[in-house]
């Protein structure tokens, strides 16, 4: 009896093992090839020697032209064949050309002969190899014979087929690690670690601050406060490119509303290119401090299209609290700080910090935000904006892989130090 | 000591809330006038002190006709102090002037009435003094808060609608002349739709994100419902596995994709972007969903599965029907990634024909196109994402706060 249940039991469980399996399937497979698949190609291209015009595999072109009437003689045709290697770093190996011919000619000559050969009334060119950015030409001399008609016998009729084998950098099983080197050994690669971490460590904990502050102010109830909350969540939820370009517009140097307002109201005397300017100088009691003034444009930015999501949360943890605490610590004698640093804070510390760590691995990957406000420029470069410099403005694919390599690094191990903090907490 | 005493903050207060809110209606004054004015502190930082004291010391008599009167003398006494020309404008905005004068004194009276309420000017409590600093912070702060997340739209609204002279005349003035016909105020507007194909760009945008939404419901509702309720050996390092990927971000991804879908021939289509926005939402959704199907009840699953339903009958039939809101907030949050995706489009597309809206509106992005063109592309694009934000956001706000820390 007993076994019979067990026996029902293991089949019910195969069976859901393989619904589970049919339910994930479709899943699995899309992630794999669009998330997995190419991170894995990512690494494969991160130890090759790619550039964007590799993207453009090498190419034999091949251009047949006719000359009649040779040297007087309306009998003789020439056909020349022109060829081309297209690539300017690869050669092309076991190239054959062939080319019909009508049987109204009749081949006088061929040039270079010891290429090609007629067999069965077809060119067939082997020119084995043609190296990079070499070309050349076969010349064919053929005789009109006395079936020669002159509209049928079209010599262009016939394409000639070309087929060859070329090296692809992306499939070969060659690899450096050059672009590593080159990565790694670049004078600025400690300066994009530290704008990194220093956009990734001041915008998380602003935002996550400023979104602090915000919860604590909509905490309390009053007239119009879902109105408000809101109005708040707007910068975080329209389109990054809608808000970044409204930002460089209203601090734009010429035509810039905020700079204009400054100057009018002498509190500078000229225009700032707040984004484009690298350092600032602030002078604080006689002395000069050069001023990140770029970078911390995009962290203002950075603080001001986050902290919605951070004050969400905190918003929402907050409400889950039971008023009762805070009426039995007014009853104790507690000050209105007292009441926010010793019950709110400790209640909020575990969403904070589980906050804070995730927020830092989106906000040291995120991309669009500085590329659109900066392009990179100004001392702003962080990884992965050097990502896109590397692979699409310099056309070095496999340095850009190399960066994106490291950024995967770095992200691994963040989120293994997640994964570590958030099973403490329930999130 | 002086900071014991309710006089001090006062002080302190209208001193702030003065500086605060001359500062604002100056602003105010220069976007709505167009002319330069003079921002000159030194007098209200006597005037509003001033108030903050006869408020605190008034307030035991405070009625209608106090507040009228006392808001009429703040006026007087910044006009009087700035010699009658507080702003050093030009005599035609008389009128404009003595209504900003009057705003400024009104705020600042009802500013203290909120900050300094029920406060005395005499000694004050430990908790009173920490109160007064609760309420003073919740006012600027909530003032702040709205203005700084309100001014870039409102710049690029404004901006939108002003023609390239003006703009290049006096980037100050963001006033917008009402009796402006229809045309030439929503000029920008109607050249992006008729000259710049934006038409399509939006068509397209829909195209995609709704795709997406689809594309990613009908794939994680079952793998949802599988990890939730299902047992699967090693469920846990799955689960693992689907927060990982979901924190992959594009930029690693770009590369490979690129080269991929070059040589596949898909990078330039939309069928491309289709393939790629699912796959890095699919994780998130799965992520909320999961949690939402935890929480259903399964004696519900299981009296079904005895009357003799199957797992894919219940999904139908029990789960979805019974999630449907979490169904929606995680469509909608699916649908704004997908809308505001900016990197792949970026990449992918060079077809002006099939480019999305945040595709469309870099490509503005350039010298040779006005300014007010850029900002009514990205009003063109933010409009939707508001519409359905404001329609639905009871949906949204759980969606995001579901599985918002992606983005």
């Amino acid at each position: 009896m007993t076994d019979n249940i067990n026996k029902n039991k293991s089949t019910l469980l195969k069976k859901e093992k393989r619904l589970a399996l049919i339910l994930l399937l479709p899943t699995i497979l899309i992630v794999l090839s669009v998330v997995i698949f190419p991170l894995l190609a990512n690494f494969w291209i991160s130890f090759k020697p790619v550039t964007l015009g590799d993207l453009r595999p090498p190419k034999l072109i091949l251009n047949e032209r006719i000359k009649a009437n040779i040297s007087g003689n309306s009998q003789l045709i020439e056909v020349h064949y022109r060829y081309r290697n297209s690539s300017i770093k690869y050669d092309l190996k076991n190239v054959i050309i062939k080319d019909k011919i009508p049987s109204s000619f009749k081949i006088k000559n061929i040039q270079p002969s010891r290429f090609c050969k007629i067999v069965l009334k077809e060119l067939i060119c082997d020119l084995n190899k043609v190296s990079s950015k070499s070309s050349g030409k076969i010349i064919l001399t053929l005789q009109k014979n006395d079936q020669w008609q002159k509209n049928l016998d079209n010599l262009k009729k016939t394409k000639p087929l070309v087929s060859f084998t070329s090296k692809n950098v992306l499939t070969s099983f060659d690899f450096s690690t050059e672009n590593f080197k080159k990565v790694f050994s670049a004078a600025e690669f400690f300066e994009v670690l530290k704008v990194s971490f220093y956009y990734t460590i001041f915008g998380t904990a602003g935002a996550l601050l400023v979104g602090l502050f915000a919860a604590q102010i909509l905490q309390k109830s009053f007239m119009g406060r879902s109105l408000v909350r809101g109005l708040l969540l707007f910068p975080y939820v329209s389109p990054v490119i809608a808000v970044a370009f409204a930002w460089v517009i209203l601090f734009d140097p010429f035509s810039g509303i905020i700079n204009s307002m400054l100057v009018q109201m002498n509190v500078i005397e000229k225009p700032i290119n707040f984004f484009g300017q690298k350092y600032a100088d602030v002078i604080i009691f006689g002395y000069v401090f050069k001023f990140p003034l770029a970078l911390s444009m995009v962290i203002t930015f950075e603080i001001w299209r986050y902290f919605p999501l951070s004050f969400l949360f905190i918003l929402a943890r907050m409400q889950s609290f039971p008023e009762e605490v805070y009426d039995a610590a007014k009853i104790d004698g507690a000050s209105p700080f007292q009441q926010f640093y010793y019950i709110s804070l400790p209640f909020l510390i575990g969403i904070m910090s589980i906050l804070f760590l995730l927020r830092f691995i989106w906000t040291f990957n995120k991309f669009d935000d500085i590329f659109l406000l900066t392009g990179g420029n100004a001392g702003t470069r962080t990884f992965t904006v050097n990502v896109y410099e590397q692979a699409f403005a310099i056309s070095n694919l496999g340095a850009g892989a190399a960066v994106a390599v490291v950024i995967f690094i770095f992200l691994l191990s963040f989120s293994l130090l997640f994964m570590k903090y958030s099973k403490r907490e329930t999130f | 000591m002086f900071w014991q005493y309710g006089l001090f903050y006062s002080i302190f207060s209208g001193c702030i809330w003065g500086v605060f809110w001359q500062i604002f209606f100056t602003v105010v004054g220069i976007l709505t006038l167009g002319t330069p004015l003079n921002l000159e502190l030194s007098q209200i930082m006597i005037i509003g002190p001033l108030a903050g004291i006869i408020f605190i010391k008034s307030q035991k008599f405070l009625s209608l006709k106090f507040h009228l009167f006392a808001i009429i003398a703040i006026s007087f006494m910044i006009f009087t102090s700035h010699l009658g020309d507080p702003y050093q404008a030009k005599d035609e905005n008389q009128l404009i002037i003595v209504l900003l004068i009057f705003f400024t004194s009104s705020f600042i009276w009802v500013s203290l009435n909120h900050s300094l309420y029920n406060l005395k000017p005499g000694k004050l409590s430990k908790h009173d003094i920490e109160s007064f600093y609760i309420k003073f912070m919740w006012g600027i702060g909530l003032i702040v808060l709205i203005l700084i997340t309100l001014i870039p739209f409102y710049i690029m609204i404004m901006t939108s609608l002003k023609n390239q002279q003006s703009l290049i005349l006096n980037p100050l003035d963001l006033s917008v002349n009402l009796n402006t016909d229809f045309k030439t105020l929503f000029n920008s507007y109607i050249e992006l739709f008729t000259n710049f194909n934006f038409h399509l760009f939006l068509i397209n945008s829909f195209i995609v994100s709704c795709t997406t939404v689809i594309i990613t419901l009908f794939f994680s509702i079952p793998g949802a419902y599988a990890l939730a309720r299902l047992r699967i050996p090693n469920k846990k390092i799955f689960s693992a596995a689907v927060i990982l990927i979901y924190l992959i971000p594009s930029i690693v991804l770009i590369i490979p994709l690129y080269t991929i879908f070059s040589y596949m021939g898909l990078r330039n289509s939309l069928f491309g972007l289709m393939l790629v926005y699912p796959a890095t939402t699919i994780p998130v959704a799965l992520y909320m969903l999961r949690g939402y199907f935890s929480a259903l009840s399964s004696e519900i699953d299981d009296a079904a599965l005895i009357d003799g339903l199957s797992r894919v009958q219940i999904i139908l039939k029990i789960a979805i029907p019974l999630s449907k809101p979490a169904i929606v907030s995680v469509g909608l949050y699916v649908f704004m990634i997908a809308w505001n995706e900016f990197l792949i489009a970026f990449m992918f597309l060079d077809d002006p024909n099939i480019f999305t809206l945040s595709r469309g509106i870099m490509s503005l992005n350039s010298s040779e196109i006005p300014q007010q063109h850029l900002m009514a592309g990205a009003v063109i694009a933010t409009i939707p994402v508001m519409v359905i934000f404001l329609y639905l956001e009871k949906f949204l706000i759980s969606g995001l706060s579901a599985g918002g820390v992606k983005g």
